[in-house]
């Protein structure tokens, strides 16, 4: 087999629909010894839309309990950071440069998409470190990327700050709001809100972090990750292990996608994070503020810092009956919000859940409303 | 939380490569991964490659998933 | 002949008359759009179909055709996918100040090659020339006029087990422009769909029967217009995943990109949904043009109680899929 037909079989019909029915038998063994089914969070938004686009979600429903945690960058970040990020985009003479996901996402006033509308120069990148080049092409303008994310976008931003040095730009900076994998999992478990019997740990954030960096869940609560890629056979080869671990009450971090994580991670990118970047304390949606929860350019690259060289006035966020927050925190499934469906759908997004690409609701909305 | 797509390396620069995804080609960075060759599988998220994929631990995770497949069912191969 | 477009090429007077006679006239070779101020044409029916569309897009050049190609391909393929016989086009050009006179040549003859290969004449135009800046080159609209043939049609009496059939891949037209922007940094050997589709329709229509409806998935793409039968007609309509033909390459793109190819436009393309009978047989027949040799049956009506589009993934899992909501942007995250 070539290299391309292996990495084909992971999405391979013959291979995904028997281990469906694998899957199923184990969750039925588990159901037989403790009378319930098994649970397990996704914290990672690429999961909670591939599990559903897959259909795995679906063809496992009645087996195994598959609960959506806090993955999607977009939406938890807090309403205020999310206003601020908006008002930015109304200062003059500046760009804004951003991920799509941002562009929708309800602001308390308006959204960026409204703001571009209206005239601003928003930007959305593919390649985030383009936004480099715009500075560098628009050299009267403030350049401000939007710089949302987890630990596998964060080392991109430091890329960034990286070459805007090279070209001793003055005229680039990053709004800096990223979010941790490890602080946020500390905050669920130590809130001991939803019971889980494991944690389907994100593919790609591991890639940075690698296999080690999870021993904590096991030394200090006890609880097992398995580290999951994103194709069919991958979610469910990695479900497959979290029920066996569950069932044998053996807590144990397994690296079910060994293909592209290594015990410990990349270290060039932490090499990369180190010299840019230190914690720093942030907000949650639905949360609050998470101590040393995510990671801000160091004094020394203020700068780079859009923070620090401008000011937005942000008022109280405008208060709607969204409970993205309790969905966030696997509280609740999105369709017991009152507001899902009704006044909150893709078209008309009240909550970050429901615009982003990887959002609990929007993956809801779009494959689990009605089961066939 | 990312979009990650296993890239096929077919040209390597100092600092960026070009890869081939499916037919389709893209221009990527290679900082993260200074040791990819040509010929290699990356993953790619947000223009970076972020990772080269592993093609003995590949093998080996189909392999585990027939296993699965067959302790389930012995009768078939 | 001047080199760009100027606004007096827009005021009525000789370079006016010289842009009509030189450029159009000499192209779509109808002298009674200039002598009179509306072209008679004559049709032996009594039901007509008129259809009308405008065409923008970015670039005005692209793998596999041009906004002029687009210009009479769409519109011709409205009336084909309504079962009418595409019969005249009229056309409308806003021009940008500024654009160069070749640019809009070529424009035109691609106009004129289309016309001729799907059989339609160009019987009346239009030209405005606007400031440069108040336009982004040139747009331009055409409406179409058809004739309804007798016996032959679409007959909109749907049936469980009645077959959906894509006549070809998805998503090209979509892939094939956005990366021809060039702002991605992507490229794809992808060329647009965009084809007059009347003849292939016509011979369907000719030479089966059972033929319920025909649609184009234009914008929003495959998923869009089927959710809309769905709906319309109140469908339960089931498609396969694996089924629905989409190239390797425009996979690769999306992938890239976060998008659903599902979504993507096609300027190419028909669905058509007919009897389980005759499935077959449309799809030997439309094997046989060049624009339907990948031509595939996706899935069928299930039932004819709830309007819903289903789509069944490899696992054989079924979801519902929804109409694009809003632009699709690169996602990220």
């Amino acid at each position: 087999m070539s290299m391309l037909e292996i990495l084909k079989q992971s999405s391979n019909p013959e291979i995904c629909k028997p281990l469906v029915d694998a899957v199923i038998q184990k969750a039925v063994e588990f159901r037989q010894k403790f009378g319930r089914k098994p649970a397990f969070m996704e914290v990672c938004g690429s999961h909670t839309m591939a599990l559903a686009r897959t259909g795995v979600k679906q063809s496992l429903k009645d087996y195994v309990q598959l609960i959506s945690g806090p993955g999607c960058p977009v939406c938890v970040t807090d309403q205020r950071s999310i206003d601020a990020m908006i008002a930015l985009a109304e200062g003059d003479n500046r760009i804004i440069c951003t991920f799509g996901d941002m562009m929708r996402v309800p602001g308390s006033n308006r959204t960026l998409l409204d703001s571009k509308i209206a005239g601003k120069d928003i930007r959305v990148l593919y390649s985030p470190v383009d936004a480099v080049k715009v500075a560098k092409d628009n050299p009267d303008k403030e350049v401000i990327f939007l710089g949302v994310g987890f630990e596998t976008t964060i080392p991109i931003l430091t890329l960034m700050v990286g070459e805007a040095e090279k070209l001793r730009l003055d005229n680039f900076s990053i709004w800096m709001t990223t979010k941790l994998v490890e602080p946020v999992l500390r905050y669920l478990l130590e809130a001991g809100e939803v019971q889980l019997d494991g944690f389907l740990l994100p593919g790609h954030v591991s890639i940075v972090l690698g296999e080690d960096a999870y021993q904590y869940l096991v030394t200090e609560y006890n609880i097992s990750g398995v580290i999951t890629g994103f194709e069919p056979a991958e979610l469910l080869s990695g479900i497959y292990k979290l029920i066996d671990l569950a069932i044998n009450g053996q807590a144990s971090i397994l690296n079910n996608h060994p293909a592209v994580v290594r015990k410990a991670g990349n270290q060039v990118i932490h090499q990369w994070l180190e010299k840019y970047l230190t914690e720093c304390d942030e907000a949650w949606r639905g949360m609050g503020v998470i101590p040393r929860s995510g990671l801000d350019l160091k004094p020394e690259y203020d700068k780079y810092n859009a923070k620090k060289r401008f000011t937005v006035e942000v008022g109280e966020p405008k208060k709607t009956k969204c409970r993205c927050g309790e969905v966030i925190r696997g509280l609740i499934s999105p369709n017991e919000c009152p507001l899902f469906g009704k006044a909150c759908h893709p078209m008309n997004p009240i909550g970050p859940c429901m615009v982003s690409a990887e959002g609990s609701c929007a993956a809801y909305y779009q494959y689990m409303r009605e089961s066939f | 939380m990312c979009v990650g797509v296993p890239a096929k390396v077919i040209k390597k620069e100092e600092y960026s490569a070009l890869v081939d995804v499916l037919g389709s080609q893209t221009t990527v960075g290679i900082i993260f991964v200074p040791e990819v060759e040509i010929g290699d599988y990356v993953i790619v998220h947000a223009g970076q490659a972020m990772s080269i994929v592993e093609e003995e631990y590949a093998r080996q995770s189909v392999e585990e998933w027939k296993k699965l497949v067959n302790a389930r069912n012995p009768e078939t191969v | 002949m001047e080199t760009y477009i100027s606004l007096a090429h827009g005021d009525g007077g000789e370079l006016s008359h010289r842009l009509i006679r030189d450029i159009f006239v000499s192209a779509f070779g109808d002298k009674n759009a200039v002598m009179f101020d509306a072209a008679a044409i004559t049709m032996a029916t009594h039901k007509i179909a008129v259809t009308t569309d405008s065409f923008v897009i970015k670039p005005i050049f692209f793998p596999g055709g041009s906004i002029g190609k687009l210009a009479v391909a769409g519109t011709v393929n409205d009336l084909a996918v309504s079962g009418a016989k595409p019969a005249y086009l009229t056309c409308g050009f806003v021009i940008e100040e500024g654009f160069p006179i070749s640019n809009l040549k070529k424009i035109v003859t691609d106009m004129a090659n289309e016309a001729k290969k799907s059989g339609v004449t160009i019987v009346a135009g239009d030209t405005k020339v606007v400031e440069r800046g108040s336009a982004d080159g040139v747009y331009i609209n055409t409406t179409g006029i058809g004739v309804y043939q007798p016996e032959i049609g679409c007959s909109l009496e749907f049936a469980e087990g009645d077959a959906v059939i894509v006549s070809g891949t998805i998503g090209d037209h979509g892939i094939a422009v956005l990366t021809a922007r060039g702002e991605l940094g992507i490229t794809a050997p992808v060329n647009s769909d965009c084809a007059s589709l009347n003849n292939m329709l016509e011979a369907i229509l000719k030479d089966t029967s059972g033929i319920k409806i025909m649609r184009d998935p234009t914008r929003g793409g495959l998923a869009t217009t089927l959710v809309e039968i769905a709906e319309d007609f109140q469908l339960t309509i089931n498609i396969q995943e694996t089924a629905i033909p989409v190239k390797a390459e425009v996979h690769g793109v999306c992938d890239l990109l976060g998008y659903d190819p599902l979504y993507l436009a096609n300027e190419g393309k028909a669905i058509i949904i007919v009897s389980a009978k005759e499935k077959d047989k449309v799809v030997e027949i439309l094997r046989k043009f060049p624009e339907g040799k990948d031509a595939a049956i996706i899935g069928s009506i299930s039932s004819k109680e709830k309007g819903r589009l289903l789509l069944e993934t490899p696992l054989g899992a079924k979801r519902l899929l929804t109409r694009l909501s809003g632009t699709m942007f690169p996602r990220i995250c």
